[in-house]
């Protein structure tokens, strides 16, 4: 059984509890174990950088450093956010004096070992694919999903370091593996405005109905994301975008370990897809797999 | 007895500014051997020169020391000098105590006394300099040409004009190059094949020009005047003597779906083919990897079954199809080498942002050329390559492929942004309702009747220019979104279009770094070849002989190419209008009662300049050919016998170097 930490940032612990829970029973299912990583604070992401440079390495670094105290190497996070602002930190502390100026930062030494790794990234090696494809109790026959990753996994690339800039795959192949069809279309790196939900509610209704559209167009029943945020502007938006422009999608939002824990035999309310705003249950249901 | 003078130079305030220049001379007097010293404020000029003549007269002196800059420039301006009071010119040395010393030093004190000791080394050596004589190698006077575009078509046809023998080497089936696939020029907008072809039939008709087309460069070995050459002559399988080019065959050869080369993919050849109308030679060439003849004969060999063709043979009223002919290795010397080998555009399929290549409607400017030329795939109708219909609205992106880090190609490619402007000119003259869109990082438009052309493409034929890098591109709806943004608007664009060129930027061309290291001439990180002086000698590599024209040495325009053809054609004449090349004399030598015949000198010599020789009894020395010889001292360092010694940098002369240095 391999373990990992496991950082799930503050959504998993508010707004995406459904990712959290199906995160933590896929893992299980899937053997791996999770360890959520002792006494962690926020990442920072979408506000510490746009203040300070330093604060926004500290923060994610404070979380690093339990990871190798609990005799953990990697650590896996859910939240792409969360991902991009420990990824960058942990490829900023190669460099020695970072590593010096954040240790007198945080009071300890930072040595930077801890591999970060997206969750995505770990639920979707050969091995986990394979070992998915055996557990399969109620495929996903005939669900047309896109596959939505956002802006941050994969960007910027030299310190992302995960699948295609442009083009990733990682998801596809997994829903595949699960039976589901994955539509072709052009979005799945481009930005639903999650940085923006207060600030300039207008530009997230924009950004975001673009998505739903392009998704509908592609003959899409259903979004599928790895990244909290874009879960919460796509699931919780659609009724302001219909009051806005009149669409009316109607376009469920699934996290992809949800669908991973629907094949492996979960039932939806333990996975709690009912938390949705956009009914997501009735698709399912349709379909017999709620 | 050496009779020394020593000469320090002020270089003006270049050495005079932080080296006591009246104080070193001073110090210098007391060398063993200096019986004159003096100090002048530029020894290079006229005046300083005349000093040192007069100052060998007068004094009777037998060995010069010069202290002053590099020797890289100067050294022969001294040489000639002492030569003409008289002396050997190598019983002159130059002290270098500006680079060396002057520029890189503050402190007055520090640096009087470092030139003082250069220049303390450099009487020991000069004490024992000999004296040495150049001497004299013939000549081939033939010219070798490596590549058939324009740049290598110009350079020919100089050389030849002026009475010389050429042969052009071209690796594809035609000669023409680049500008052959173009359709129009900037800025005067000339038919690229007007005033293209009839050079190719000059070329090709030309008595003093032997042409080798489908051939590629093996092996140079040798040095300036006395190039040997190997160069592969592909099997063409059509026997081009007795061929007449009525193009039976390429009209009856029934594998027709060959991406066309020339077309960039843009249409489809046959197997048997001449890439374009006016090519020249107008004769075919089978492509071995598709002629189904050539295919089923070596299924054959391997046991396989595969249906018969033979279409072109049955057909030839000539009966010049040759199944029979193979590659051939012709060996041919040389006395002088112009690389014109040409540049390749950026492959696109980099950038995922546009679709890593993959969207038919998304091609690059040399397609575009394709499809709006006359003898193009399309009899020159703009279409789109996914459905065949005419474009309404078109976008261009400038700088794909240059001024970018991200893909590795920070430099600018330096025609792009002329061609883009070429193109949404033309395309307004093929359809006045077709909408151009130009987004560009800066508008690099230098050169004559660069910029007003621009402006004219902006303001008479109402292309919108928007200042910016474009961030995605992706279909909808059968057409292309555009996204961008406009930076002088500081505002996100998006722009719907029917056919998106992208303005691909120059690379070397494929091979090129493997064809640098064949003829043996330095390049830089993208595989462009590094001038012997970026200034004052363009059309020069590093080796003697070996010469350069067009985006060899990195993106250039037309004019630009032809301008270095011919300026790298004069350097041959001048080079092939001498009967005697003259040889520096500062080779190795070998004493060849120490040398053991180990040849570690030979493993280690870069320029192939040991020989063998046997002396009487049998022992087998090592023997420096003279005339290869380049004086680099590798052979002198590896020799563990101390049999090799490099004439002008004797161990001797270096020894008392360092001797002077440690006892001072």
């Amino acid at each position: 059984m391999s373990t990992y930490a496991y950082y799930p940032g503050c959504s998993l612990h508010g707004t995406a509890k459904e990712y959290d829970r199906s995160a933590r029973l896929v893992c299980q299912a899937l053997g791996l174990e999770l360890r959520e990583v002792e006494d962690w604070n926020c990442c920072g992401a979408s506000s510490a950088h746009m203040v300070s440079h330093w604060l926004a390495l500290s923060l994610p670094a404070r979380n690093l450093q339990p990871v190798e105290k609990m005799g953990l190497e990697t650590m896996t996070v859910p939240c792409a956010a969360c991902y991009a602002r420990l990824k960058d930190v942990s490829c900023e502390l190669k460099d020695p004096e970072v590593r010096a100026k954040i240790g007198r930062v945080l009071g300890d030494q930072v040595t930077g070992r801890v591999t970060v790794e997206p969750l995505i990234g770990t639920l979707t090696t050969q091995e986990i694919l394979d070992k998915a494809a055996s557990l399969i109790v109620k495929p996903l026959t005939g669900l047309k999903v896109a596959t939505y990753y956002g802006c941050l996994l994969t960007r910027p690339p030299k310190v992302a370091q995960f699948d295609d800039p442009e083009n990733p795959q990682s998801m596809d192949r997994l829903l595949r593996t699960l039976g589901s069809e994955v539509v072709e279309w052009y979005f799945k790196t481009e930005c639903c405005g999650a940085s923006l939900p207060v600030a300039r509610t207008d530009i997230v209704l924009d950004l975001s109905r673009k998505l739903l559209a392009a998704a509908k167009k592609a003959g899409a029943e259903a979004i599928v994301t790895a990244c909290p945020m874009c879960h919460s502007n796509l699931d919780s938006r659609q009724g302001e975008i219909r009051g806005r422009y009149g669409d009316d999608f109607k376009m469920p939002i699934f996290f992809f370990t949800e669908l991973l824990g629907l094949a492996l035999g979960y039932p939806a309310r333990e996975l709690l897809i009912a938390n949705h705003l956009t009914d997501a249950l009735s698709l399912l249901q349709g379909r017999g797999l709620a | 007895m050496p009779r020394i003078g020593v000469f320090v130079c002020h270089c003006g305030s270049n050495i005079a500014a932080t080296v006591d220049c009246a104080g070193v001379a001073e110090a210098t007097r007391g060398f063993p051997g200096v019986v004159h010293a003096a100090d002048f404020k530029y020894l290079c000029a006229e005046t300083g020169q005349n000093l040192i003549r007069d100052a060998i007269a007068e004094h009777r002196l037998n060995r010069v020391v010069v202290a002053s800059c590099s020797p890289r420039m100067h050294e022969p301006t001294f040489r000639k000098a002492v030569a003409q009071a008289g002396l050997n010119p190598y019983l002159m040395e130059m002290a270098n105590i500006r680079e060396h010393c002057s520029w890189v030093h503050a402190d007055r004190q520090v640096a009087t006394a470092k030139a003082t000791e250069i220049i303390r080394m450099v009487v020991a050596k000069v004490a024992r300099n000999e004296p040495l004589t150049a001497k004299q190698v013939g000549l081939t006077k033939r010219l070798l040409v490596i590549g058939g575009g324009i740049a290598g078509i110009q350079a020919a046809l100089d050389v030849a004009n002026a009475g010389y023998q050429v042969t052009l080497v071209e690796r594809t089936p035609t000669i023409g190059g680049k500008m052959a696939m173009l359709d129009k020029t900037f800025p005067t907008l000339d038919c690229s094949a007007c005033i293209l072809t009839p050079r190719m039939v000059e070329l090709s008709q030309h008595p003093n020009i032997e042409l080798r087309t489908y051939a590629e460069v093996l092996s140079v070995k040798g040095f300036v005047g006395n190039f040997e050459v190997e160069i592969l002559q592909k099997a063409r399988k059509v026997n081009h003597l007795t061929c007449t080019g009525c193009g039976t065959c390429w009209q009856k050869c029934p594998e027709k779906n060959v991406p066309s080369e020339f077309d960039v993919g843009m249409g489809r050849r046959t197997a048997s083919y001449i890439p374009f109308p006016q090519a020249v030679p107008n004769k075919p060439v089978s492509d071995t990897a598709n002629c189904r003849s050539v295919r089923h004969l070596a299924a054959k060999e391997r046991g396989e079954k595969l249906m018969e063709c033979r279409v072109c043979e049955k057909l030839c009223p000539t009966k010049s199809i040759d199944w029979e002919q193979k590659d051939e290795i012709i060996v041919d010397r040389f006395g002088a080498i112009i690389v014109a080998n040409g540049y390749d555009t950026f492959d696109h399929s980099v950038y995922g942002e546009y679709g890593y290549g993959k969207y038919p409607d998304v091609i690059t400017g040399l397609q575009l050329e394709r499809l709006m030329n006359a003898s193009g795939p399309t009899k020159g109708e703009v279409v789109r390559p996914s459905d065949g219909k005419h474009p309404h609205s078109v976008v261009f992106l400038a700088c794909v492929g240059s001024r970018d880090d991200k893909v590795g190609r920070p430099y600018c490619s330096k025609i792009c942004c002329m061609y883009t402007a070429k193109h949404a000119l033309m395309l307004k003259e093929h359809d006045p309702n077709i909408q151009t869109y130009v987004f560009y990082l800066d508008i690099r438009a230098a050169g004559r009747g660069y910029e007003e052309f621009v402006r004219r493409v902006q303001e008479e034929y109402g292309s919108t220019y928007i200042r910016g890098r474009v961030s995605w591109i992706y279909p909808q709806d059968g057409k292309l979104i555009i996204k961008g943004e406009d930076t002088l608007l500081g505002r996100p664009v998006e722009v719907e279009a029917d056919l998106v060129v992208l303005a691909t930027g120059i690379t070397a061309a494929s091979g090129a770094v493997d064809l640098m290291q064949t003829i043996g001439i330095s390049y830089d990180t993208y595989g462009f070849i590094n001038e012997m002086h970026p200034k004052l000698r363009p059309v020069e590599t590093n080796t003697d002989g070996v010469y350069l024209a067009g985006c060899a040495s990195g993106p250039k325009d037309i004019p630009d190419s032809v301008s270095q053809a011919s300026a790298a054609a004069v350097k041959v004449c001048g080079l092939f209008s001498q009967d005697y090349l003259t040889t520096d004399p500062m080779t190795s030598v070998v004493d060849q009662m120490k040398c053991v015949g180990c040849f570690l000198c030979e493993e280690v010599c870069p320029f192939r300049a040991v020989e063998r020789e046997t002396l009487r009894g049998g022992k087998v020395v090592a023997r420096i050919n003279e005339s290869v010889c380049k004086g680099c001292g590798l052979c002198v360092a590896a020799c563990r016998g101390e049999a090799l010694n490099l004439k002008g940098f004797t161990d001797q002369q270096l020894l008392a170097q360092v001797t002077a240095l440690l006892r001072a």
